[in-house]
């Protein structure tokens, strides 16, 4: 699938991705974080917290109870940069799509390792979020394809319009699971944002330090690429499209906080029926509509 | 100021109290006083806590969950006695299934009197805790160099 040229441009991309889209990633979370504050009408933390919490992270002593946990959130974290990598280095969006979520697996991996009953709880639920979301991933990358004539990220550059002009309701679609993935309420269910709640805090409740501070760098890192697959139906030939691509990215990331403060956590089985039958109509009408345009 | 001190996470544990300490830790979390302008978290998780916040004294039943949480917890840690229950005994400290106060259970570093405690006086212990809690994550990092 990848030519030489283009797979060094791939790891080229990976490493890039690696060093910015955490310092991104981490003012977003922070951003976040004052954001929901202002919304609950309190001030809230400093912009850097994020990142004051994961540094704290990395000097608290190293109590893994399983001695394998920490090496399978580093493949998460490697995963998660490489999917990364291959997107913004325009790439194949479906490859990209696959090993974002491989990084899941891994994550869902270090939580079963704990065997902690909390922990395989989350994980099961970590299962089934991925379920939800996946069969409208896919439909979104069909209707991508079915768009731009191509799975190639950059082919969007050589279009005389963005895909969103074709593919709006596969778009909405994917903003439906975004929740989910970005693992905002009302679909925190695998990972409770704050651990007063029946699984304590899910697939993270074991993992504590270094392994700890790895899952934070690694939602850091998915956020932003999940906001580039948001962006990349705004992007068309011309080059300014790609700053209203940043704005709309960011806009939408505005709507999920929102959705996150306003909405109560649902059940599992609510997250799933909802998010297929989403994928059934959203998806499957958007492809019939472009198999006959 | 040292890593601890911008991000000390809480996890908040209700021993015998009768409550009113309870309501004041999360006063002080809700937006009259808003801890989270310090990076205060109150997690759930023991595995992810810096600071032990008890309210309430010891007694029989409550003293193994206690030492429990205590022995989850990572290094570096604090614990912060909330409330004169948690400090002594209180009001409760002669009752017949009543131990103490928490230090008679696990070593407390900073205590915060009062009937209820003030959420200004949480504050205060929690940000004399973080100076602890520096303390101790120097300490920690002495002895992995040294190690
Ligand atoms: S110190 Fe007073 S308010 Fe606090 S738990 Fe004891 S009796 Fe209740």
């Amino acid at each position: 699938m990848f030519a030489l040229g283009n797979l060094l441009l791939v790891i080229v991309a990976t490493v890039l991705f690696a060093v910015l889209a955490p310092i991104a990633g981490c003012l977003l979370a922070g951003l976040d974080r004052i954001i929901s504050a202002r919304m609950q009408g309190r001030v809230g933390p400093p912009l850097l917290q994020p990142y004051y919490d994961v540094r704290k992270l990395l000097a608290k002593e190293d109590v893994s109870v399983s001695g394998v946990d920490g090496v399978y959130m580093t493949c998460a974290l490697v995963f998660t940069a490489f999917a990364g990598g291959i997107f913004f280095a325009g790439d194949n969006l479906l490859m990209s799509a696959f090993i974002i979520t491989m990084a899941s697996l891994f994550f869902i991996m270090a939580a079963y390792s704990s065997r902690s009953p909390f922990a395989e709880l989350g994980a099961g639920r970590e299962t089934l979020q991925v379920m939800a979301y996946e069969p409208m991933v896919l439909l979104m990358a069909v209707c991508f394809f079915m768009a731009a004539h191509t799975f190639m990220v950059d082919g969007v550059l050589d279009l005389e319009r963005p895909i969103i002009a074709t593919t709006l309701p596969a778009f909405l679609g994917f903003l439906f699971i975004l929740t989910i993935k970005l693992r905002k309420s009302p679909f925190d269910i695998a990972m409770s944002h704050h651990a007063h709640q029946e699984i304590v805090r899910g697939t993270i409740t074991e993992m504590s330090g270094r392994t700890l501070a790895k899952v934070e760098v690694m939602h850091w890192c998915e956020n932003i690429l999940f906001l580039g697959w948001v962006a990349m139906f705004f992007v068309w030939s011309n080059p300014a499209s790609i700053v209203l691509a940043v704005i709309v990215a960011l806009a939408i990331w505005f709507l999920e906080i929102f959705i996150d403060n306003n909405f109560a956590r649902v059940k599992w089985q609510t997250m799933l029926n909802s998010s297929w039958l989403v994928a059934l109509v959203f998806g499957g009408v958007n492809v019939i509509f472009l198999a006959f345009v | 100021m040292g890593y601890s001190s911008k991000s000390p996470w809480v996890i908040h544990y209700d021993a015998s109290s009768c409550n009113g300490c309870d309501i004041e830790v999360l006063a002080a979390l809700c937006p009259g006083f808003d801890v989270e302008r310090f990076g205060i978290i109150n997690t759930g998780d023991p595995k992810h806590a810096d600071i032990f916040l008890v309210t309430g004294s010891v007694n029989e039943r409550n003293i193994d969950i206690i030492k429990q949480i205590y022995d989850q917890m990572v290094e570096p840690k604090v614990v912060v006695a909330c409330g004169i229950c948690a400090c002594s005994g209180g009001i409760f400290h002669d009752c017949y299934n009543v131990i103490g106060g928490v230090d008679k259970a696990i070593p407390v570093d900073v205590y915060a009197p009062g009937c209820a405690v003030r959420p200004e006086a949480i504050i205060d212990a929690v940000v004399q805790g973080i100076a602890v809690l520096d303390q101790k994550a120097e300490a920690l990092k002495a002895m992995k160099k040294g190690a």
